[in-house]
C-alpha cells in the first residue's frame, strides 16, 4: 500500500509540475498582419513568421544590433535583433523570429530561425504566406 | 544496369521478407515444425538481397551516376569518395535503405547467436522481424524508390547538403538507426512471448543483451548527433529540445526503463506485463520517431522535403505494428499476472521508482513534442513548446533518478537491509558532500548546481563502491561483465550530470563586433581578432578568420573559424573553431562582415562540455560490456547441451 501511495503522490506531483511548466511555455505563431491587427495578448512571447523585406536589413555601425522588416502578403513589422544571424538568413527569404512585440519599438527578437535548407520551409510559415485567394506571395527563388 | 539490379534485389528482398513473416508465424500457430524451420533460410535470403540492393546504390554513388535521380540530388562529381559513400544515406530514400539494412544486420545477429532458442520462440522472433522488414521494404519500394532513373541524366548533380559534409554525420545516422532498429528485436521477443504465452526468466535473459546493445547504439547515435550539432550548426549548444532530438530521446528513455524492468523480470519474475508493454512502447516510439522525421510534419534540421504520402505510409506501419501488438497484449497479458508482495525498500522497489520516473519523463517529452502537432491538426492555431518547458520538467524528474542510482548496489533484491545500506552509503555520501563543498569554495555555487554536483558525485561514488569493496577484500566473488557494465554506465550518468550542471551554470556566450586587431576579454581569456583571409577547399571557397586566444598574456590557442561557400550554390556554412580541453571548450564562430571591415563573432567559453559526451559514451560502453556478459552465453550453451542430450537419447 505504501508503495502504491508513494507512487501516486510522486507521479501526481511530477505530472502537475509538467503541466504548469507546459502551460507557461507555449509559444504561438503569428503573422505580421495578425500582430498589427492587435490579436496579440500583451507581453506575449511569440513566433513571428514572414519574409525579410528586400533592402530592409541594416547593421548597426557600432554594435551587433541588426534591424529588418518582416512582411507577409499585406503588411510588415520592424524587427530588432542583436547577434549573429543564421547562415540561411537572407533578404527575400522566409524566416521565423521568436520574441516579443511592442507597439512603439516593434518586434524585438531573442532568436532568429531561418529555413533549415534550401528546399524546406516551415509549414506554418508557408501557410501564413498565402493571400486570401490561397496563392503564395513568396518571391520566386532566383536560384 | 546496376541500379536496375539493385531495384530488382530490393523487390526480391521484400518478397522474401513477406515469406519470412508468414511461414514461421503460421508454422507456430498451426504447430508445423517445417514451416517454423524456414525462418532462418528465408531471413538469410532477405538480408542477402537487401545487401545487394544497398551495394548497388553505393556503386551508383561511387560512379556518380547522375541518371539515378537520388544520386543526382545528393551527390556532385567533385564530392570526395569518403562523402560519396556516406551520401548514400544523406537523403530520405537512401536512409530508408540503410534502415532496412540495419534491420537485416540485427536479424542475422539474432538468428545466428540465438540458435539455442526453443524453435517456436525463435521462429516467432524472426517472423516478427520479417514483418517489420517487409513493411519498410514496401515503404521504400512504393513511396521512396532510391533507384528511380532521371532521363536524360543531368550533367552535374545538386551535391550533398553541405550541412551533412562532416565526419560526425557519417556515423550519426547508422548508429541511431542501429538503436531504433535494435528495439525491433526486443519488440519481436515481446510479441513472441505474447504469441506463445510463455514469459519466464529465460525469456528475459534472451531479451536482455539485445535490448542493452540496441540501447547502447542509440546512446552513441544521440551523442554523435549532439556533438555534430555543437560542431556543425554553429549554435554552440549541445541539446535544443528540437522535436527530432526528442523523437530519438523518447525511445532512449523508454529503452532505459526497459533495461531496468527486464532485470526485475529476470531476477524476480515480476513486472512481466509491464516489461512487455515497455518493449512494445520502445519500438513504437522508434517508429514514431521515424514518422516525425520522414513525414515532414516537423520543422527541423532533419526534415527532408515533405511528401504527405510517405507520412501516411509510416503512420500505417505504425498503426499495424503498435495496434497489432497492443491488441495481442490486451488478449494475453492477463496470463503474465504475478501475485507477489513488493516492498518499496528493495532493489525491485527502487527499480519500480526508476521506471516511473523514466516513463513520466518520456511522457513529458511526448506531450511537448506532439501537442503542437495535435493543436495544428485540430486547426486551433500554430504553436510550439519552448525549451524552458523541457528544462523545467527534466530537472525535478532526473534528480531523484540520479539519487536512486547511488543505491543500486547497496539495496538487495527482495528486501533491503538498513544497516547494510547505512554502512555502504556512508563513504559515497561523504565524498559527495566534500566535492560539492570544495566546488562551492572554488566559486561553483548555487542551489541547482550544488545539488546537481552532490547527486552526480553520490551516483558515481555509489557505483564505484561495490567494485572497490570486492577488489579490496579480495573476496572470491568475481564481478561479471554485466556488473562492470552497470558500474560503468552509472559512472557515465554521473559524469554526464556533472557536465550538464557545469555547462548550464558556467557557460559564457558573447556575440561581439570586432575590427581586425581588436581584442575583447571575458571569462579570464583575451580574444584577439587578427583578421579574415580567403581560402579554397575541394568543393567550396571559404572566409577563414584568425582569433588568438590568450590567458594572462600566455597564448592558449589560435582558432580559425570558417565561413564556407559551396560552389554548387546554396547558402554559406559556418564552421566553428573549437579549442578542446577536458575542463573547458573555447568556441569561436564567424558571423558576418559589417561596415568598416569589422566582423560579428560569436565567442563561447563552456566548462566541462566534453563531460556530457564522455558521460554518454561511458553509458554506451557500459551497455555494450553488459550485453556481452558470459551469463547470457552460458545460458545458451547449457540449453544447447540439453538439446544435444535430448537428441542423443532419441538416437
Amino acid at each position: 500500500m505504501m508503495a502504491v501511495g508513494a507512487l501516486v503522490v510522486g507521479a501526481g506531483t511530477a505530472v502537475a509540475l509538467a503541466l504548469v511548466a507546459f502551460q507557461s511555455n507555449l509559444i504561438y505563431f503569428y503573422s505580421p498582419s495578425e500582430v498589427l491587427a492587435g490579436e496579440l495578448p500583451p507581453q506575449a512571447r511569440i513566433r513571428l513568421g514572414g519574409i525579410v523585406e528586400e533592402g530592409s536589413v541594416q547593421r548597426s555601425g557600432s554594435d551587433t544590433t541588426v534591424t529588418f522588416r518582416l512582411a507577409d502578403c499585406e503588411q510588415a513589422i520592424p524587427v530588432r535583433y542583436s547577434g549573429i544571424l543564421p547562415d540561411l538568413f537572407r533578404e527575400g527569404q522566409g524566416i521565423v523570429a521568436i520574441g516579443t512585440y511592442d507597439v512603439q519599438s516593434g518586434f524585438s527578437a531573442e532568436e532568429v530561425l531561418a529555413k533549415h535548407d534550401e528546399n524546406y520551409m516551415p509549414p506554418e510559415l508557408e501557410e501564413s504566406l498565402k493571400d486570401k485567394a490561397g496563392t503564395s506571395c513568396m518571391p520566386v527563388a532566383n536560384t | 544496369m546496376i541500379p536496375e539490379l539493385g531495384h530488382f534485389a530490393l523487390c526480391l528482398a521484400a518478397g522474401l521478407a513477406l515469406m519470412q513473416c508468414v511461414a514461421p508465424i503460421s508454422g507456430v500457430v498451426l504447430r508445423r515444425e517445417r514451416w517454423q524451420a524456414m525462418a532462418w533460410p528465408l531471413a538469410v535470403g532477405q538480408v542477402v538481397f537487401t545487401i545487394i540492393a544497398y551495394g548497388a546504390l553505393t556503386w551508383s554513388f561511387i560512379h556518380v551516376d547522375f541518371s539515378v535521380r537520388y544520386v543526382a540530388t545528393n551527390a556532385h562529381s567533385e564530392l570526395p569518395m569518403f562523402y560519396r559513400i556516406s551520401a548514400v544515406w544523406g537523403g530520405h530514400e537512401g536512409s530508408l535503405l540503410l534502415w532496412v539494412l540495419m534491420l537485416g544486420a540485427w536479424t542475422l545477429l539474432v538468428a545466428g547467436l540465438n540458435r539455442s532458442l526453443p524453435r517456436d520462440i525463435g521462429a516467432s522472433v524472426l517472423g516478427v522481424m520479417g514483418a517489420v522488414s517487409c513493411a519498410f521494404l514496401l515503404f521504400t519500394l512504393l513511396t521512396s524508390n532510391p533507384f528511380e532513373r532521371l532521363i536524360p541524366a543531368p550533367p552535374e548533380g545538386q551535391d550533398l547538403n553541405p550541412l551533412l559534409q562532416d565526419p560526425g554525420l557519417i556515423i550519426h545516422p547508422p548508429m541511431l538507426y542501429m538503436g531504433y532498429v535494435g528495439f525491433s528485436v526486443a519488440f519481436a521477443f515481446a510479441v513472441a512471448a505474447l504469441i506463445s504465452g510463455r514469459l519466464d526468466a529465460a525469456w528475459a535473459r534472451w531479451t536482455r543483451p539485445w535490448t542493452t546493445l540496441a540501447w547502447s547504439f542509440l546512446t552513441v547515435g544521440i551523442l554523435l548527433g549532439s556533438w555534430w550539432a555543437y560542431n556543425e550548426l554553429g549554435w554552440g549548444g549541445w541539446w535544443f529540445w528540437d522535436p527530432v532530438e526528442n523523437a530519438s530521446f523518447m525511445p532512449w528513455l523508454i529503452g532505459t526503463a526497459l533495461i531496468h524492468s527486464l532485470a526485475v523480470t529476470e531476477k524476480r519474475g515480476m513486472f512481466k506485463a509491464w516489461t512487455v508493454l515497455l518493449a512494445i512502447s520502445a519500438f513504437a516510439l522508434s517508429l514514431l520517431g521515424t514518422f516525425l522525421v520522414r513525414s515532414g510534419v516537423l520543422v527541423s534540421v532533419h526534415a527532408f522535403a515533405t511528401d504527405p504520402s510517405r507520412g501516411v505510409f509510416v503512420l500505417m506501419i505504425f498503426g499495424f505494428f503498435v495496434g497489432g501488438a497492443l491488441l495481442l497484449f490486451a488478449l494475453r497479458a492477463a496470463r503474465f499476472q504475478v501475485r507477489q508482495q513488493l516492498t518499496l525498500f528493495s532493489r525491485e522497489g527502487l527499480l519500480l521508482l526508476n521506471n516511473v520516473f523514466l516513463s513520466v519523463a518520456a511522457l513529458a517529452v511526448l506531450l511537448g513534442t506532439l501537442y503542437p502537432l495535435f493543436v495544428d491538426a485540430m486547426g486551433l492555431g500554430k504553436l510550439s513548446v519552448g525549451p524552458p518547458y523541457f528544462d523545467a520538467v527534466f530537472a525535478p524528474l532526473t534528480m531523484p533518478l540520479v539519487l536512486l542510482v547511488g543505491f543500486a548496489s547497496a539495496v538487495m533484491w527482495k528486501r533491503g537491509d538498513w544497516s547494510r545500506l547505512r554502512r555502504q552509503s556512508l563513504i559515497p555520501i561523504a565524498v559527495a558532500i566534500v566535492v560539492a563543498v570544495l566546488m562551492a569554495l572554488f566559486g561553483v555555487r548555487g542551489l541547482g548546481v550544488s545539488a546537481a554536483i552532490l547527486l552526480a558525485v553520490w551516483c558515481m561514488a555509489g557505483a564505484l563502491a561495490e567494485p572497490l569493496r570486492i577488489t579490496l577484500r579480495r573476496s572470491r566473488v568475481k564481478m561479471g561483465r554485466a556488473q562492470w557494465g552497470m558500474t560503468l554506465a552509472h559512472i557515465g550518468l554521473g559524469v554526464f550530470v556533472l557536465g550538464v550542471a557545469l555547462v548550464n551554470h558556467g557557460s559564457i556566450e558573447r556575440d561581439v563586433r570586432l575590427v581586425p586587431g581588436e581584442t575583447t576579454e571575458f571569462a579570464g581569456y583575451a580574444f584577439k581578432f587578427v583578421g579574415v583571409a580567403r581560402d579554397e577547399g575541394p568543393n567550396y571557397d571559404a572566409d577563414v578568420g584568425t582569433v588568438e586566444v590568450s590567458r594572462d598574456g600566455k597564448a592558449v590557442a589560435t582558432l580559425n573559424p570558417e565561413k564556407r561557400y559551396y560552389r554548387m550554390g546554396g547558402n554559406p556554412m559556418t564552421e566553428a573553431a573549437i579549442d578542446i580541453s577536458p575542463l573547458r571548450d573555447i568556441y569561436v564562430s564567424l558571423g558576418e562582415p559589417v561596415q568598416g571591415g569589422a566582423w560579428i563573432l560569436r565567442l563561447y567559453v563552456k566548462p566541462l562540455i566534453r563531460w556530457i559526451w564522455s558521460g554518454a559514451l561511458l553509458m554506451a560502453l557500459g551497455g555494450a560490456l553488459a550485453a556481452t556478459d558470459r551469463r547470457y552465453r552460458l545460458q545458451s550453451r547449457a540449453a544447447r547441451a540439453v538439446t544435444a542430450e535430448a537428441e542423443s537419447v532419441h538416437a
